[in-house]
């Protein structure tokens, strides 16, 4: 995929969402985005690479290429699958700077922010927590 | 049904809809279908009109104060005592002790009854019990090795009584069981319960946090020696809620917390606690919770309860059959009593999938294991349900749209 900053990444999403006037069809396209999203690996779904959620799991791989962070993951809900695949357009292969720059605010404005303030059903904020953890090691790293 | 033509025809539902400012919203562009009322219910005005009035009039502490505004605070608590003890029909006021709900009632009953009991002691639960009626007992398991026994669930979700006999045993001190189950809405027969215990001389507690809200509880007629239960699952606030004690275990029981309100005098070398129930009430309470719970009790109290008891059956019996014409999907829990919960799992689709969904669509439900992870294990749907559990505010067309939205759910996640 070519890559874009997060902010473009987030306009785009926002404009194509605004394309839904209703929010079962929004849950429809994340779905779909969830079916689209490259296969997790089989042997890393395991406790080591997994953000436990009182409802649906996460699980969850990093690693920095060229400086870009790639990223992997996967959840047993659609949604949840559907909305770690948004998540990665807007945070996977980007750098350090960009992904602390990027505050995950931007899904309030999406209207997706009960899944994730002060949420615990899905995991998800354990995975957005650990991109920005990532990001911010690779800065003390010499 | 013709059977029953005065009270179906006396009971309107849209009048008492009316009396809830909260469901008279929309939700995600859409009417809200309110469907998780055993997590907790909406509020009618009088509730809120009580709250409201106690800040702006009323306010004072209560129990202590010479002045006018707390001589009206105390009278309007131990007036909602009063409501309480009509409501459960306890037999004295001074056997209701006010707490912040059912989880701090039995927490309370571990705590002082439990500080008497000894390593090897037995408690004796049930597979169907929420999470605040297992983690209390197996504290004191931890604290002090007493021996947690469970009596086991059938795969329609009802109590195994037969295991009973031998579940109860010379060193059974308390059987600890739910009145009505929130995980799958099972009505338990909590009176052949305590009939069987006390045959024993084992005292019964009664979790009853979803029994009250389908008028359910005569804790004399029931005879048990504890009833928990909380104000806002029936209707009143949050962090208010009631524990009814026999008063031979309130005298009994050492105090649950100390502080002001509970004793008679303080020396630093002797205290003297007051009488029951102030016993066990240390601190200043939830006042205005408690006028809010008296207001709730009071209009509950007062509607048509055999009509009620028809709406809510034609409600479980309506949502039951609408949603096993979908592909895949299984009811958990089909006990042959129960209040109107359903609770599902369909196959290829994750509960919080479906319970998204349904806000989508503007119906609120409950997803996942509701604090009762053992049952749902046991009866295949370990990651969890979709529970709609209905007051009798809600109506047919209620129904209607959560049977539509799930099969709309269905049809996207599959």
């Amino acid at each position: 995929m070519l890559n874009i900053t997060p902010q473009a990444a987030i306009d785009e999403l926002k404009s194509e969402f605004a394309f839904f006037d209703d929010w079962t069809d929004r849950y429809q396209y994340i779905i779909d985005m969830g079916k689209a999203l490259p296969a997790f690996p089989a042997d890393k779904q395991d406790d080591a690479h997994k953000f436990y959620g009182c409802q649906s799991q996460v699980w969850f791989d990093a690693e920095w290429q060229n400086n870009r962070l790639m990223l992997q993951g996967t959840s047993d809900a659609a949604i949840v699958k559907g909305l770690i695949a948004l998540l990665f357009r807007v945070y996977g292969q980007q750098t350090a700077d960009e992904i602390l720059a990027t505050t995950p605010g931007f899904l309030d404005d999406m209207g997706l922010k009960t899944h994730l303030s002060a949420n615990r059903a899905t995991g998800l904020m354990g995975m957005i927590q650990k991109i920005q953890t990532l990001a911010a090691e690779s800065k003390k790293t010499p | 049904m013709s059977d029953t033509p005065n009270t179906a025809s006396t009971f309107d539902v849209e009048a008492i809809r009316a009396q809830f400012p909260a469901l008279q919203q929309r939700v995600n562009g859409k009417p809200l279908v309110y469907l998780d009322n055993a997590a907790t219910t909406q509020k009618p005005l009088c509730v809120i009109d009580a709250v409201n009035q106690f800040y702006r009039v009323d306010n004072a502490n209560i129990h202590r104060g010479v002045h006018a505004l707390s001589a009206r605070a105390t009278e309007q608590y131990e007036a909602a005592r009063e409501q309480i003890r009509q409501s459960l029909n306890a037999a004295a006021v001074d056997e209701i002790v006010f707490v912040r709900g059912t989880t701090e009632a039995i927490n309370l009953v571990a705590s002082s009854f439990g500080s008497r009991l000894k390593a090897g002691d037995e408690i004796l639960i049930s597979a169907l019990e929420h999470h605040a009626n297992i983690v209390p007992w197996h504290l004191l398991r931890e604290r002090m090795g007493i021996v947690l026994k469970v009596i086991p669930v059938t795969d329609m979700g009802e109590l195994d009584l037969s295991a009973l006999p031998a579940l109860i045993t010379p060193r059974t001190r308390l059987l600890a069981v739910n009145h009505v189950s929130n995980a799958l809405g099972t009505i338990n027969p909590v009176q052949a319960i305590c009939a069987q215990a006390h045959a024993h001389g084992v005292p019964v507690l009664i979790d009853g946090a979803q029994g009250l809200p389908h008028g359910l509880v005569d804790v004399q007629a029931i005879n048990c020696d504890f009833y928990a239960m909380s104000g806002h699952k029936a209707f009143g606030p949050s962090g208010v809620g009631a524990l009814y004690a026999r008063r031979p275990w309130l005298d009994e029981l050492p105090p649950y917390q100390g502080g002001g309100d509970m004793i008679e005098t303080v020396r630093f070398d002797c205290v003297r606690y007051a009488p029951p129930p102030a016993k066990f009430e240390a601190g200043t309470p939830n006042i205005e919770g408690a006028i809010g719970l008296k207001a709730a009790l009071a209009w509950h109290a007062a509607q048509n309860w055999p009509a009620i008891t028809h709406h809510e059956a034609q409600l479980l019996a309506a949502a039951a059959i609408g949603l096993q014409e979908i592909p895949g999907l299984r009811l958990i829990g089909q006990a042959a009593h129960k209040v109107p919960v359903v609770s599902f799992v369909i196959a290829g689709c994750h509960p919080h999938d479906i319970g998204t969904l349904l806000d989508a669509m503007g119906i609120a439900v409950r997803t996942g294991q509701h604090c009762a992870m053992p049952v749902l294990e046991q009866l295949g749907a370990a990651t969890g349900t979709v529970r709609a559990s209905f007051a009798f505010y809600n109506t047919m067309d209620d129904v209607q749209a959560l049977v539509r939205a799930v099969h709309r759910a269905h049809d996207l996640l599959s």
